[in-house]
């Protein structure tokens, strides 16, 4: 039992909620006093307490790091979520597989974030630290994991409990209270994947992010500097659009290549908890960018940076919370903080809502209207459409909620969320998407303040004739009669060419500014590529033999899916695509494993070389053993199309966890469309396959028989003096034979054993089931120098398979990567800003 | 009226739409018997069912059928009014199926039988896990 590491983990918990409380007090009385010497005194006490936070932080973690990667399984965590066998990589990503843990990268980017403001903003320094503390000694408190005697109320859920006070009914407890389990339960194999290592990281740096500009914008309200605030927090606005964006995209390329719902996409409460804050984030970003031009939409900015962090909160708290718990399979399990969250969420927007309600009379506002030839204009309706767009998917996502509250005024509303969510998400998104689309053409072009009808005709008239056009071409080319779809590629298009227009002209004169009109363009670029890859998502790998599957599945599935043989060939696609059998995957190198190859094990994680064979770059000899990833079949297809060959290797995985068999794809790629596959039946391995009867044939060595129509030829016998790892006796006798048979696609070995052991015969049978054959060396003749070799044959291998087309999906990525390009332009050129006017001796 | 008055009456018209869109929309949580009243009416819409499994009195739950290819099964379900209703599921049993203390299965009637096409359970958490495998 290691008991240290943890009560050092636990005490720098307790020390990180302290310091964090200590720190936020001390930078409270720096901003309130008024005396100079004093200030000092409070601003270094803060300052210390907040070093001394961060470090407690990074202790957290490395205690907890220390935990997993040694393997003590006297811990809930270790035990819960890793095993002996993962990889490095792959411990890191146990680390935020939990609630705890993900708690703890958040506080984690916190920590970072906070010393960076420290650093670099003196005058801010103490009213945002104070905000900033506040909200990370809540987080604090959702891992402290103590129970208020007498109350029975838990504060915080530790990373570092026992295994044995996690689970104090375990008879095993009882038993034996010194109990450490030899191995872990093992990371969810779904989340083995590497987009698992980089998404959630960068997802939670996005979440960090966004308490600052809320940090700067209460401080700025607090000390009625009601317009100075927005120059620092913009920056780091835009960093968070950035920073949460990425996240949220990584997030849907893992759902893309990982999960087999089919998209990118899928509308799960999980994802929308993330989509609506990033969607009024950026449209905060457009307000700020704004004011700072022209002094206008103030008001609105504050509303909206409020809003960003409120969302972020209501969203922790929605998929933290156990709500969701009727209407989502992917939330996560309730630790009983609810109540807490709800504090949590309560305590900032009450403090938000009071403070901005005191002192919105003073904020200045201007009272002309803004003129419809106006670049705020423009963008205030932009933003607003932003934010009704996130109001829509918040709604939906709200449904659980909504019963809830009405659930305590008595009422019993007993409303589910809608059964088809992405129609039902869909049909109000795309307009919004075809608004955003022309908004976003048409706002940059205000970049100077005011435009009157003339110019403004004259500078859209091109890109929009030329989106027009290629529209139109588009539409008769590749048949898009849809009205909402066409209008949608036509926003796009509208928008990549307005925006290239003026990139054209900025790369002339000022490209440090260009930013802007690159990130719109691969807007404009995503939206068309939503537009086809999604609603144009076809499927392509329709029955076309004529004969049903099985008349126990639904039409619809015996329509939409093609059952493949080994080895017998099928089109689709314009393809010829063959199934090629069952793949195991090694788990230290590269390659696949074909199953008729190898002999399985007890241990489903190692199987042994029945032949010599290279695997990826590894050579293996006969008997060697593989170590593989035995809760993972691969499905080798081939497709041939002339002389080009490509091989996909859909998954599927044994994963009680998340709902027995889970089905991963596998994409082929080419330019203007990805063959999506996944399987969508397979053989159930646990179950018996139907032999026929067992046909005797007599042979000698050497010589050539049939088997289930494929030939043959016993290679050799030979004694051997164990079987499967067990060591035979003097007494004992057993012999192997080697018969090679030969397939369409090479040959296979197949390695029956006959035995006597304790004067009893035994015969151990060999598979081959990629030619669905089974022999057993029933008996040896030496008088004849003859062997007789019992053959019996199934069904060949099969696998049931889905596909779909998804067209132009490359424009998606190539969009997502260009907004990412425009974000990284805007993000150096504040940089230089900032450093400029650090340079200058300006309150920064 | 000033501009930003229409905008504002606009903004609040489209919000006011998207309340209304989503309460339209919405499934709602009935029993088996409401369920049935509305199937027999004509309203095919996909409902959820919030419900226990059958049990008998020792606890044991009785009443799950295996489909004769694996890939599907059906059971009988207690909803929270205590109507008992065979439903049927296109898919294999989820795992954790017999453990759960709740679930909710979203379809609708076909004939006399419930057709589940997504079923959500809801399982003790896992601080209530009592099982380790040594």
């Amino acid at each position: 039992m290691h008991y240290l590491v943890g009560d050092l983990g636990h005490l720098f918990v307790i020390t990180a909620l302290i310091t964090a409380l200590l720190s936020a007090f001390a930078y409270l009385k720096a901003s309130v006093i008024t005396d100079l010497g004093k200030r000092e005194g409070w601003l270094w006490n803060g300052k210390v307490s907040f070093f001394i936070h961060a470090a407690s932080v990074l202790g957290i973690c490395i205690v907890l790091f220390v935990i997993i990667s040694n393997h003590y399984f006297e811990y809930h965590y270790a035990y819960n979520y890793s095993d002996r066998k993962l990889p490095t990589y792959y411990l890191i990503s146990t680390f935020w597989n939990g609630q705890e843990g993900s708690f703890l990268l958040w506080m984690f980017w916190h920590a970072i974030l906070g010393i960076i403001l420290i650093v670099t903003n003196k005058f801010w320094e103490a009213p945002v630290m104070t905000v900033f503390c506040l909200v990370q000694a809540f987080l604090a408190s959702m891992i402290l994991g103590v129970v208020i005697p007498g109350l029975e109320f838990k504060i915080g859920s530790s990373p570092f409990i026992l295994l044995r006070d996690a689970m104090p009914e375990a008879p095993i407890f009882k038993a034996q209270p010194e109990f450490i389990p030899t191995d872990g339960q093992g990371l969810n194999p779904l989340l083995q994947n590497y987009w698992m290592v980089i998404h959630p990281p960068t997802l939670f740096l996005g979440f960090a992010l966004t308490v600052i500009p809320f940090s700067y914008c209460i401080a700025g309200l607090w000390l009625k500097k009601f317009s100075d605030w927005i120059r620092p927090a913009l920056p780091w606005t835009l960093v968070g659009c950035g920073v949460l964006g990425l996240g949220i995209l990584m997030g849907g390329y893992w759902a893309y290549e990982t999960l087999n719902f089919g998209g990118y996409w899928n509308w799960d409460p999980v994802e929308n908890a993330v989509y609506v804050p990033w969607l009024i984030m950026v449209a905060s970003l457009h307000t700020m960018i704004t004011y700072k031009n022209s002094e206008t939409a103030l008001k609105a900015s504050i509303i909206l940076v409020i809003s960003v962090f409120i969302a972020i909160l209501y969203s922790t708290f929605l998929t933290r919370s156990g709500i969701l718990g009727e209407s989502s399979v992917h939330s996560f399990t309730d630790l009983g903080l609810s109540g807490q969250l709800l504090l949590y969420l309560m305590f900032f927007l009450a403090g938000a809502v009071i403070i901005s309600i005191i002192r919105w009379k003073n904020i200045p506002s201007t009272e002309k209207e803004a003129s419809v030839y106006s670049r705020e204009f423009w963008i205030f309706i932009g933003a607003t459409t932003l934010c009704l767009m996130g109001f829509q998917v918040l709604s939906g996502t709200s449904i659980p909620v909504v019963n809830a509250v009405t659930g305590w005024f008595g009422i019993d509303k007993k409303l589910a969320p809608p059964t088809d969510a992405v129609a039902f998400y869909s049909k109000f998104q795309i307009w919004f998407a075809i608004a955003v689309g022309i908004l976003s053409a048409v706002g940059q072009f205000f970049w100077w303040k005011k435009v009157d009808r003339k110019v403004l005709m004259n500078q859209l008239f091109v890109p929009a004739i030329a989106a027009l056009l290629v529209s139109l071409l588009v539409v008769n080319l590749l048949r898009v009669f849809n009205l909402s779809y066409a209008l949608l590629m036509l926003a796009g298009f509208f928008t990549v060419f307005a925006n290239g227009k003026i990139l054209y002209g900025l790369l002339k004169a000022s490209p440090s500014l260009s930013g802007g009109a690159i990130a719109h363009m691969g807007v404009g670029l995503m939206l068309i590529g939503i537009m086809f890859s999604a609603g144009y998502s076809k499927v392509v790998s329709l029955n076309n033999t004529g004969l049903q599957i099985s008349k126990e599945f639904s039409d619809e599935f015996n329509r939409d899916n093609l059952m493949l043989f080994v080895h017998e060939p099928r089109t689709m696609w314009g393809f010829e695509i063959e199934y090629l059998g069952e793949r195991f995957e090694p788990r230290h190198h590269t390659g696949f494993i074909s199953k008729s190859d190898v002999i399985q094990t007890e241990d489903k994680n190692i199987v042994v070389a029945k032949r010599p064979m290279k695997v990826g770059s590894k050579n293996y000899d006969s008997n060697d053993t593989i170590d593989v990833h035995g809760e993972n079949t691969y499905y080798e297809i081939e497709l041939r199309k002339g002389n080009r060959k490509y091989r996909l290797f859909p998954r599927a995985q044994i994963n009680p966890e998340m709902g027995g068999l889970v089905v991963s794809p596998d994409i082929y790629r080419s330019v203007s469309a990805d063959l999506y596959t996944h399987v969508s039946s397979v053989m159930d391995p646990s179950e018996e396959h139907d032999w026929s009867e067992l046909e005797e044939i007599k042979v000698k060595q050497e010589q050539d028989f049939f088997a289930n129509d494929y030939v043959g030829v016993l290679e050799s016998i030979e004694r051997i003096h164990n079987i499967l790892g067990v060591e035979l006796t003097d007494q004992d006798v057993a012999v192997k034979a080697t018969i090679r048979l030969r397939g369409e696609k090479g040959d296979y070995i197949a390695e029956p054993v006959f035995l006597i052991r304790d004067k009893m015969v035994g015969r151990i049978p060999d598979e081959v089931s990629d030619l669905g054959i089974r022999v057993t060396l029933m008996n040896i003749h030496p008088e004849t120098n003859e062997f007789s070799l019992g053959i019996s044959t199934r069904q060949k291998d099969w696998v049931v398979i889905k596909a779909m087309e998804k067209p132009y999906i490359n424009v998606l990525w190539i969009g997502t990567l260009i907004l990412m390009v425009g974000f990284g332009v805007a993000m150096s050129r504040r940089i230089r800003e900032f450093k400029k006017m650090k340079a200058k001796g300006l309150e920064v | 009226m000033k501009r930003s008055h229409i905008f504002l009456l606009i903004v609040i018209a489209v919000a006011i739409g998207i309340i209304v869109s989503t309460a339209d929309d919405a499934s709602t949580y009935v029993g088996f018997s409401e369920a049935w009243a509305m199937s027999t009416s004509g309203n095919k819409k996909e409902i959820h069912v919030v419900g226990q499994l059958k049990k008998d009195p020792n606890g044991h739950i009785i009443g799950i059928k295996e489909g004769e290819d694996k890939v599907s099964f059906s059971f009988i379900m207690v909803d929270d009014e205590g109507k008992e209703q065979q439903v049927n599921y296109n898919q294999p049993m989820p795992p954790d199926f017999t453990r759960s203390e709740k679930v909710v299965v979203i379809g609708s009637y076909k004939g006399d039988t419930f057709n589940a096409s997504k079923i959500i359970l809801k399982c003790p958490s896992k601080y209530q896990e009592d099982k380790i495998t040594v």
